[in-house]
Protein backbone atom coordinates (compact mmCIF):
# COMPACT_ATOMS: atom_id res chain seq x y z
CA UNK A 1 0.00 0.00 0.00
CA UNK A 2 1.24 3.49 -0.75
CA UNK A 3 -0.11 7.00 -0.39
CA UNK A 4 0.45 10.32 -2.11
CA UNK A 5 1.59 13.25 -0.01
CA UNK A 6 0.27 16.78 -0.55
CA UNK A 7 3.20 18.63 -2.11
CA UNK A 8 4.26 21.89 -0.44
CA UNK A 9 7.61 21.91 -2.22
CA UNK A 10 10.96 20.48 -1.17
CA UNK A 11 13.07 21.90 1.65
CA UNK A 12 15.54 24.60 0.64
CA UNK A 13 18.92 22.83 0.57
CA UNK A 14 20.95 23.45 3.71
CA UNK A 15 23.69 26.08 3.39
CA UNK A 16 26.39 24.19 5.29
CA UNK A 17 28.79 27.16 5.10
CA UNK A 18 26.89 28.89 7.92
CA UNK A 19 27.00 25.75 10.10
CA UNK A 20 29.94 24.53 12.19
CA UNK A 21 32.69 22.48 10.62
CA UNK A 22 32.02 18.84 11.57
CA UNK A 23 35.78 18.25 11.98
CA UNK A 24 37.63 20.78 14.11
CA UNK A 25 40.83 19.68 15.93
CA UNK A 26 40.42 22.40 18.56
CA UNK A 27 37.23 20.63 19.66
CA UNK A 28 38.96 17.32 20.26
CA UNK A 29 35.95 15.02 20.45
CA UNK A 30 34.91 16.05 16.94
CA UNK A 31 38.08 14.51 15.49
CA UNK A 32 36.89 10.90 15.77
CA UNK A 33 33.15 11.65 15.51
CA UNK A 34 33.00 13.53 12.19
CA UNK A 35 32.43 11.71 8.88
CA UNK A 36 35.43 11.59 6.53
CA UNK A 37 33.34 11.08 3.41
CA UNK A 38 31.02 13.64 1.79
CA UNK A 39 27.32 13.62 2.67
CA UNK A 40 24.91 12.30 0.03
CA UNK A 41 23.03 15.38 -1.18
CA UNK A 42 19.57 14.99 -2.75
CA UNK A 43 16.27 16.82 -2.97
CA UNK A 44 14.21 16.24 0.16
CA UNK A 45 11.50 13.59 0.16
CA UNK A 46 8.37 13.00 2.27
CA UNK A 47 10.57 11.45 4.97
CA UNK A 48 12.22 14.85 5.53
CA UNK A 49 9.19 17.02 4.64
CA UNK A 50 6.93 15.54 7.31
CA UNK A 51 7.57 15.35 11.03
CA UNK A 52 6.10 14.71 14.45
CA UNK A 53 3.65 17.15 16.03
CA UNK A 54 3.14 17.75 19.74
CA UNK A 55 0.01 19.10 21.35
CA UNK A 56 -0.22 21.50 24.29
CA UNK A 57 -1.85 18.64 26.22
CA UNK A 58 1.58 17.04 26.74
CA UNK A 59 2.88 20.11 28.57
CA UNK A 60 2.56 21.01 32.23
CA UNK A 61 1.87 24.55 33.48
CA UNK A 62 5.43 25.03 34.83
CA UNK A 63 7.28 23.31 31.97
CA UNK A 64 8.67 26.64 30.67
CA UNK A 65 9.52 28.00 34.12
CA UNK A 66 12.92 26.59 35.11
CA UNK A 67 12.97 28.70 38.29
CA UNK A 68 10.09 26.64 39.65
CA UNK A 69 9.61 23.46 37.61
CA UNK A 70 12.11 21.19 39.41
CA UNK A 71 10.36 21.70 42.77
CA UNK A 72 6.89 21.77 41.15
CA UNK A 73 6.52 25.33 42.38
CA UNK A 74 7.62 24.73 45.98
CA UNK A 75 10.81 26.83 46.01
CA UNK A 76 12.68 29.03 43.50
CA UNK A 77 16.13 28.31 42.05
CA UNK A 78 19.21 30.35 42.96
CA UNK A 79 20.63 32.76 40.39
CA UNK A 80 20.10 35.84 38.28
CA UNK A 81 16.49 35.65 37.07
CA UNK A 82 16.08 36.01 33.31
CA UNK A 83 13.39 35.77 30.67
CA UNK A 84 14.56 34.04 27.49
CA UNK A 85 12.17 34.89 24.68
CA UNK A 86 12.03 35.05 20.92
CA UNK A 87 10.44 33.80 17.79
CA UNK A 88 10.84 30.79 15.53
CA UNK A 89 10.82 31.69 11.82
CA UNK A 90 11.69 29.84 8.64
CA UNK A 91 14.09 30.95 5.90
CA UNK A 92 11.13 32.47 4.03
CA UNK A 93 10.63 34.81 7.02
CA UNK A 94 7.38 33.12 8.03
CA UNK A 95 6.59 32.34 11.67
CA UNK A 96 6.70 28.69 12.73
CA UNK A 97 3.68 28.23 15.04
CA UNK A 98 2.92 25.32 17.37
CA UNK A 99 6.39 23.83 17.36
CA UNK A 100 8.14 22.27 20.35
CA UNK A 101 11.19 24.01 21.86
CA UNK A 102 13.17 22.24 24.58
CA UNK A 103 16.06 23.78 26.54
CA UNK A 104 18.62 22.52 29.04
CA UNK A 105 21.38 24.31 30.92
CA UNK A 106 23.79 24.42 33.88
CA UNK A 107 22.71 26.10 37.12
CA UNK A 108 23.90 29.54 38.22
CA UNK A 109 27.20 28.05 39.40
CA UNK A 110 27.89 26.25 36.11
CA UNK A 111 26.88 22.72 37.20
CA UNK A 112 24.50 20.39 35.33
CA UNK A 113 22.14 18.00 37.08
CA UNK A 114 23.81 15.02 35.40
CA UNK A 115 25.67 12.15 37.03
CA UNK A 116 28.70 12.72 34.80
CA UNK A 117 29.10 16.38 35.80
CA UNK A 118 31.49 16.51 38.79
CA UNK A 119 32.39 20.22 38.78
CA UNK A 120 33.07 21.83 42.20
CA UNK A 121 30.04 24.12 41.94
CA UNK A 122 27.24 22.51 43.97
CA UNK A 123 23.91 21.38 42.65
CA UNK A 124 21.04 23.71 43.49
CA UNK A 125 18.38 21.55 45.17
CA UNK A 126 15.75 23.79 43.58
CA UNK A 127 17.02 23.67 39.99
CA UNK A 128 16.67 20.83 37.46
CA UNK A 129 17.90 22.66 34.38
CA UNK A 130 15.44 21.83 31.64
CA UNK A 131 12.24 23.22 30.21
CA UNK A 132 9.98 23.06 27.18
CA UNK A 133 7.23 25.00 25.48
CA UNK A 134 5.31 25.26 22.21
CA UNK A 135 5.43 28.40 20.05
CA UNK A 136 2.20 30.40 19.77
CA UNK A 137 0.31 31.04 16.53
CA UNK A 138 2.87 33.72 15.58
CA UNK A 139 5.93 31.66 16.44
CA UNK A 140 6.70 33.35 19.78
CA UNK A 141 7.98 31.54 22.88
CA UNK A 142 9.17 32.38 26.43
CA UNK A 143 11.12 30.69 29.21
CA UNK A 144 11.72 31.97 32.72
CA UNK A 145 15.05 30.72 34.06
CA UNK A 146 18.29 31.72 35.78
CA UNK A 147 21.40 32.76 33.92
CA UNK A 148 23.65 29.68 33.67
CA UNK A 149 27.21 29.93 34.98
CA UNK A 150 30.31 29.49 32.83
CA UNK A 151 32.31 26.34 33.58
CA UNK A 152 35.59 24.61 32.70
CA UNK A 153 35.61 21.42 30.61
CA UNK A 154 38.20 18.85 29.62
CA UNK A 155 39.43 19.68 26.12
CA UNK A 156 42.63 21.69 25.77
CA UNK A 157 44.44 22.38 29.05
CA UNK A 158 42.26 25.30 30.20
CA UNK A 159 39.04 25.56 28.19
CA UNK A 160 35.86 27.19 29.53
CA UNK A 161 32.36 27.23 28.15
CA UNK A 162 30.74 30.65 27.94
CA UNK A 163 27.35 30.98 29.60
CA UNK A 164 24.93 29.16 27.30
CA UNK A 165 21.54 27.49 27.05
CA UNK A 166 21.08 24.43 24.82
CA UNK A 167 18.06 24.72 22.50
CA UNK A 168 16.29 21.95 20.56
CA UNK A 169 13.63 22.76 17.92
CA UNK A 170 11.49 20.56 15.67
CA UNK A 171 9.78 22.84 13.15
CA UNK A 172 7.15 21.04 11.10
CA UNK A 173 9.35 18.53 9.32
CA UNK A 174 12.12 16.13 10.32
CA UNK A 175 14.52 17.85 7.88
CA UNK A 176 14.22 21.09 9.91
CA UNK A 177 15.37 19.42 13.14
CA UNK A 178 17.95 21.59 14.91
CA UNK A 179 19.93 21.70 18.14
CA UNK A 180 21.90 24.83 18.91
CA UNK A 181 23.13 26.94 21.84
CA UNK A 182 22.21 30.46 22.92
CA UNK A 183 25.03 32.69 24.18
CA UNK A 184 24.76 35.96 26.10
CA UNK A 185 25.67 39.44 24.86
CA UNK A 186 28.97 40.67 26.23
CA UNK A 187 30.31 37.33 27.48
CA UNK A 188 34.11 37.51 26.93
CA UNK A 189 34.40 33.70 26.95
CA UNK A 190 32.57 33.38 23.59
CA UNK A 191 35.73 34.40 21.73
CA UNK A 192 37.81 31.78 23.58
CA UNK A 193 35.42 28.85 23.17
CA UNK A 194 36.47 26.08 20.76
CA UNK A 195 32.84 24.90 20.42
CA UNK A 196 31.61 28.37 19.43
CA UNK A 197 34.65 28.54 17.12
CA UNK A 198 33.53 25.47 15.16
CA UNK A 199 31.33 28.03 13.36
CA UNK A 200 33.66 29.73 10.90
CA UNK A 201 31.22 32.37 9.62
CA UNK A 202 31.34 35.16 12.22
CA UNK A 203 27.89 36.59 11.37
CA UNK A 204 26.44 33.12 11.82
CA UNK A 205 28.02 32.86 15.30
CA UNK A 206 26.83 36.39 16.14
CA UNK A 207 23.27 35.23 15.49
CA UNK A 208 23.62 32.78 18.41
CA UNK A 209 24.34 35.65 20.81
CA UNK A 210 21.19 36.93 22.53
CA UNK A 211 21.04 40.68 23.21
CA UNK A 212 19.90 42.11 26.52
CA UNK A 213 16.31 43.29 25.92
CA UNK A 214 14.96 45.89 28.33
CA UNK A 215 11.63 45.98 26.49
CA UNK A 216 10.79 42.60 28.04
CA UNK A 217 12.64 43.01 31.32
CA UNK A 218 10.27 43.21 34.32
CA UNK A 219 11.26 45.84 36.89
CA UNK A 220 12.35 44.43 40.26
CA UNK A 221 12.00 40.88 38.89
CA UNK A 222 13.98 39.71 35.83
CA UNK A 223 16.18 40.81 32.91
CA UNK A 224 15.32 39.60 29.40
CA UNK A 225 17.35 38.20 26.51
CA UNK A 226 15.99 37.77 22.99
CA UNK A 227 16.82 34.70 20.93
CA UNK A 228 15.19 34.24 17.52
CA UNK A 229 15.62 30.92 15.74
CA UNK A 230 15.48 30.39 11.97
CA UNK A 231 14.67 26.94 10.59
CA UNK A 232 14.94 25.70 7.01
CA UNK A 233 12.19 26.84 4.65
CA UNK A 234 10.38 25.23 1.72
CA UNK A 235 10.97 26.08 -1.92
CA UNK A 236 7.72 27.33 -3.41
CA UNK A 237 7.38 28.92 -6.82
CA UNK A 238 4.51 29.82 -9.09
CA UNK A 239 5.68 26.95 -11.24
CA UNK A 240 3.59 24.48 -9.31
CA UNK A 241 5.25 21.38 -7.93
CA UNK A 242 3.67 18.41 -9.62
CA UNK A 243 3.43 14.95 -8.17
CA UNK A 244 3.27 13.12 -11.49
CA UNK A 245 5.38 14.03 -14.53
CA UNK A 246 6.74 17.52 -15.07
CA UNK B 1 24.73 46.98 -5.34
CA UNK B 2 21.78 44.74 -5.88
CA UNK B 3 18.36 44.38 -4.31
CA UNK B 4 18.24 42.56 -0.99
CA UNK B 5 16.92 39.01 -0.84
CA UNK B 6 13.87 38.41 1.36
CA UNK B 7 15.19 35.18 2.84
CA UNK B 8 16.70 34.64 6.27
CA UNK B 9 19.71 32.46 7.04
CA UNK B 10 19.14 29.30 9.05
CA UNK B 11 20.32 29.38 12.67
CA UNK B 12 23.67 27.61 13.01
CA UNK B 13 23.80 24.24 14.74
CA UNK B 14 25.91 23.60 17.84
CA UNK B 15 26.77 20.26 19.41
CA UNK B 16 24.15 18.70 21.66
CA UNK B 17 26.98 18.16 24.16
CA UNK B 18 27.49 15.49 26.82
CA UNK B 19 24.33 16.35 28.78
CA UNK B 20 21.77 16.20 25.95
CA UNK B 21 19.86 13.52 27.86
CA UNK B 22 18.91 15.80 30.76
CA UNK B 23 17.10 18.03 28.29
CA UNK B 24 15.54 15.51 25.95
CA UNK B 25 15.41 12.19 27.87
CA UNK B 26 15.23 13.21 31.55
CA UNK B 27 14.23 9.76 32.83
CA UNK B 28 17.20 8.16 31.07
CA UNK B 29 19.43 10.86 32.62
CA UNK B 30 18.23 9.92 36.11
CA UNK B 31 15.83 12.86 36.45
CA UNK B 32 12.62 10.83 36.17
CA UNK B 33 9.36 12.55 37.00
CA UNK B 34 10.59 15.91 35.70
CA UNK B 35 7.75 16.07 33.21
CA UNK B 36 4.33 14.51 33.53
CA UNK B 37 4.64 13.08 30.02
CA UNK B 38 8.02 12.70 28.32
CA UNK B 39 8.42 13.21 24.54
CA UNK B 40 9.29 10.32 22.25
CA UNK B 41 9.77 7.51 24.81
CA UNK B 42 7.97 5.21 22.36
CA UNK B 43 6.65 5.59 18.80
CA UNK B 44 3.33 4.09 19.87
CA UNK B 45 0.20 5.63 21.34
CA UNK B 46 -0.96 2.05 21.85
CA UNK B 47 1.37 -0.75 20.74
CA UNK B 48 -1.33 -3.44 21.11
CA UNK B 49 -3.47 -1.68 18.48
CA UNK B 50 -0.72 -0.69 16.04
CA UNK B 51 -1.06 -2.18 12.55
CA UNK B 52 1.77 -4.10 10.93
CA UNK B 53 4.80 -6.00 12.18
CA UNK B 54 6.48 -4.87 15.39
CA UNK B 55 10.27 -4.99 14.99
CA UNK B 56 13.28 -4.36 17.20
CA UNK B 57 16.42 -2.81 15.77
CA UNK B 58 19.59 -3.01 17.85
CA UNK B 59 22.95 -1.47 17.14
CA UNK B 60 25.76 0.82 18.24
CA UNK B 61 27.24 4.10 17.07
CA UNK B 62 31.00 3.69 16.53
CA UNK B 63 33.56 6.49 16.33
CA UNK B 64 36.58 6.46 14.03
CA UNK B 65 38.61 4.37 16.47
CA UNK B 66 35.95 1.63 16.59
CA UNK B 67 34.73 2.60 20.07
CA UNK B 68 30.96 2.47 20.61
CA UNK B 69 29.70 5.86 21.84
CA UNK B 70 28.09 5.67 25.27
CA UNK B 71 26.51 9.10 24.98
CA UNK B 72 24.84 9.12 21.53
CA UNK B 73 21.19 10.12 21.30
CA UNK B 74 19.13 9.19 18.27
CA UNK B 75 15.71 10.21 16.99
CA UNK B 76 13.68 8.27 14.45
CA UNK B 77 10.85 9.32 12.15
CA UNK B 78 8.94 7.06 9.77
CA UNK B 79 5.65 6.27 8.10
CA UNK B 80 3.28 3.58 9.38
CA UNK B 81 2.97 0.03 8.07
CA UNK B 82 0.73 1.24 5.22
CA UNK B 83 3.20 3.93 4.09
CA UNK B 84 1.24 6.84 5.60
CA UNK B 85 3.02 9.42 7.75
CA UNK B 86 1.48 10.13 11.16
CA UNK B 87 -0.57 13.31 10.99
CA UNK B 88 -1.76 12.61 7.44
CA UNK B 89 -5.29 11.43 6.64
CA UNK B 90 -5.67 7.70 7.16
CA UNK B 91 -2.55 7.27 9.30
CA UNK B 92 -2.59 4.55 11.97
CA UNK B 93 -3.95 6.32 15.09
CA UNK B 94 -2.00 3.95 17.38
CA UNK B 95 1.38 5.08 16.00
CA UNK B 96 3.30 8.38 16.39
CA UNK B 97 6.19 7.59 14.02
CA UNK B 98 8.72 9.33 16.27
CA UNK B 99 11.03 7.90 18.93
CA UNK B 100 14.03 8.99 20.96
CA UNK B 101 16.52 6.39 22.09
CA UNK B 102 20.02 6.41 23.52
CA UNK B 103 23.15 4.32 23.47
CA UNK B 104 23.40 2.37 26.72
CA UNK B 105 25.76 4.13 29.14
CA UNK B 106 27.58 0.83 29.86
CA UNK B 107 27.49 -1.16 26.60
CA UNK B 108 26.86 1.53 23.99
CA UNK B 109 24.03 -0.52 22.45
CA UNK B 110 20.68 1.02 21.49
CA UNK B 111 17.31 -0.59 20.82
CA UNK B 112 14.51 0.86 18.71
CA UNK B 113 11.16 -0.93 19.04
CA UNK B 114 8.78 0.20 16.33
CA UNK B 115 6.54 -0.79 13.42
CA UNK B 116 8.19 -1.94 10.22
CA UNK B 117 7.37 0.90 7.82
CA UNK B 118 5.62 0.46 4.48
CA UNK B 119 6.78 1.91 1.19
CA UNK B 120 5.40 5.20 -0.12
CA UNK B 121 5.31 7.18 -3.35
CA UNK B 122 7.01 10.56 -3.32
CA UNK B 123 7.40 13.40 -5.80
CA UNK B 124 6.98 12.24 -9.38
CA UNK B 125 5.28 9.03 -8.21
CA UNK B 126 8.63 7.41 -7.41
CA UNK B 127 8.33 4.64 -4.84
CA UNK B 128 10.75 4.48 -1.92
CA UNK B 129 11.68 1.18 -0.28
CA UNK B 130 10.60 0.93 3.38
CA UNK B 131 12.92 2.93 5.60
CA UNK B 132 13.23 4.74 8.93
CA UNK B 133 14.91 8.16 9.07
CA UNK B 134 17.46 8.70 11.85
CA UNK B 135 19.07 11.81 13.34
CA UNK B 136 22.16 11.22 15.49
CA UNK B 137 23.48 13.77 18.00
CA UNK B 138 26.20 13.62 20.67
CA UNK B 139 29.14 15.48 22.12
CA UNK B 140 31.63 16.01 19.29
CA UNK B 141 28.92 15.97 16.59
CA UNK B 142 28.64 19.63 15.60
CA UNK B 143 25.60 19.24 13.37
CA UNK B 144 23.14 16.33 13.73
CA UNK B 145 23.82 13.46 11.32
CA UNK B 146 20.96 12.18 9.16
CA UNK B 147 20.83 8.65 7.85
CA UNK B 148 18.26 5.92 7.08
CA UNK B 149 17.59 2.32 8.05
CA UNK B 150 16.49 0.04 5.19
CA UNK B 151 15.76 -3.69 5.64
CA UNK B 152 17.60 -6.57 4.01
CA UNK B 153 14.39 -8.60 3.62
CA UNK B 154 12.73 -5.90 1.49
CA UNK B 155 13.26 -5.10 -2.18
CA UNK B 156 15.65 -2.14 -2.14
CA UNK B 157 16.66 -2.31 -5.81
CA UNK B 158 14.68 0.67 -7.06
CA UNK B 159 14.90 2.98 -4.08
CA UNK B 160 15.73 6.49 -5.40
CA UNK B 161 18.14 7.30 -2.58
CA UNK B 162 20.02 3.99 -2.54
CA UNK B 163 20.37 4.19 -6.34
CA UNK B 164 22.31 7.46 -5.92
CA UNK B 165 25.12 5.85 -3.93
CA UNK B 166 28.00 5.54 -6.37
CA UNK B 167 30.15 3.05 -4.45
CA UNK B 168 27.75 0.08 -4.34
CA UNK B 169 29.30 -1.61 -1.28
CA UNK B 170 28.40 1.51 0.73
CA UNK B 171 24.68 0.75 0.19
CA UNK B 172 25.12 -1.99 2.79
CA UNK B 173 25.82 0.62 5.47
CA UNK B 174 22.14 1.62 5.28
CA UNK B 175 20.65 -1.88 5.38
CA UNK B 176 19.64 -3.52 8.66
CA UNK B 177 20.59 -7.21 8.88
CA UNK B 178 17.96 -9.64 10.07
CA UNK B 179 19.20 -11.57 13.11
CA UNK B 180 15.95 -13.37 13.95
CA UNK B 181 12.24 -12.98 13.26
CA UNK B 182 11.29 -9.39 14.05
CA UNK B 183 14.82 -8.45 15.07
CA UNK B 184 17.45 -6.56 13.08
CA UNK B 185 20.96 -5.17 13.62
CA UNK B 186 21.94 -1.72 12.37
CA UNK B 187 25.32 -0.26 13.34
CA UNK B 188 26.30 3.31 12.60
CA UNK B 189 29.95 4.11 11.85
CA UNK B 190 30.76 7.80 12.08
CA UNK B 191 34.03 7.56 10.13
CA UNK B 192 36.65 5.20 8.78
CA UNK B 193 36.18 1.75 7.31
CA UNK B 194 32.53 1.04 6.39
CA UNK B 195 31.59 4.64 7.25
CA UNK B 196 27.80 4.99 7.20
CA UNK B 197 26.32 7.02 4.35
CA UNK B 198 25.09 10.28 5.92
CA UNK B 199 22.53 12.41 4.16
CA UNK B 200 22.02 16.04 3.16
CA UNK B 201 18.38 16.17 2.06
Amino acid sequence: MTSLITDQGPLIPRNRAIHPEPYDPNYKTSVSRSPNLPLLSMESSPSEETGPTFGHNKLGALDNNLILNWTKGAAPAVGERILMHGRVLDENNRPVPNTLIEIWQANAGGRYRHKKDTYFAPLDPNFGGCGRTITDENGYYEFLTVRPGAYPWPNRANDWRPMHIHVSVYGHSFGQRLITQMYFEGDPLINHCPIAATIKDRSSLDRLVAPLDFSKSRPLDFLAYKFDIVLRGRRQTMFENKLEGM
Amino acid sequence: MTQKLDVLQETASQTAGPYVHIGLMPTYAGNGGYYEEEIGTTPFHDESKAKGEIVEIVGSVFDGTGWALRDAMIESWQCDAAGVFPGADGADPAFTGHCRFAADAVTGEFTLRTVKPGSYKGRGGVESAPHISLWVVARGINIGLNTRIYFEDENNDDDPLLKRIEQRPRVNTLIAKKIEDGKYRFDIRLQGQDETVFLDL
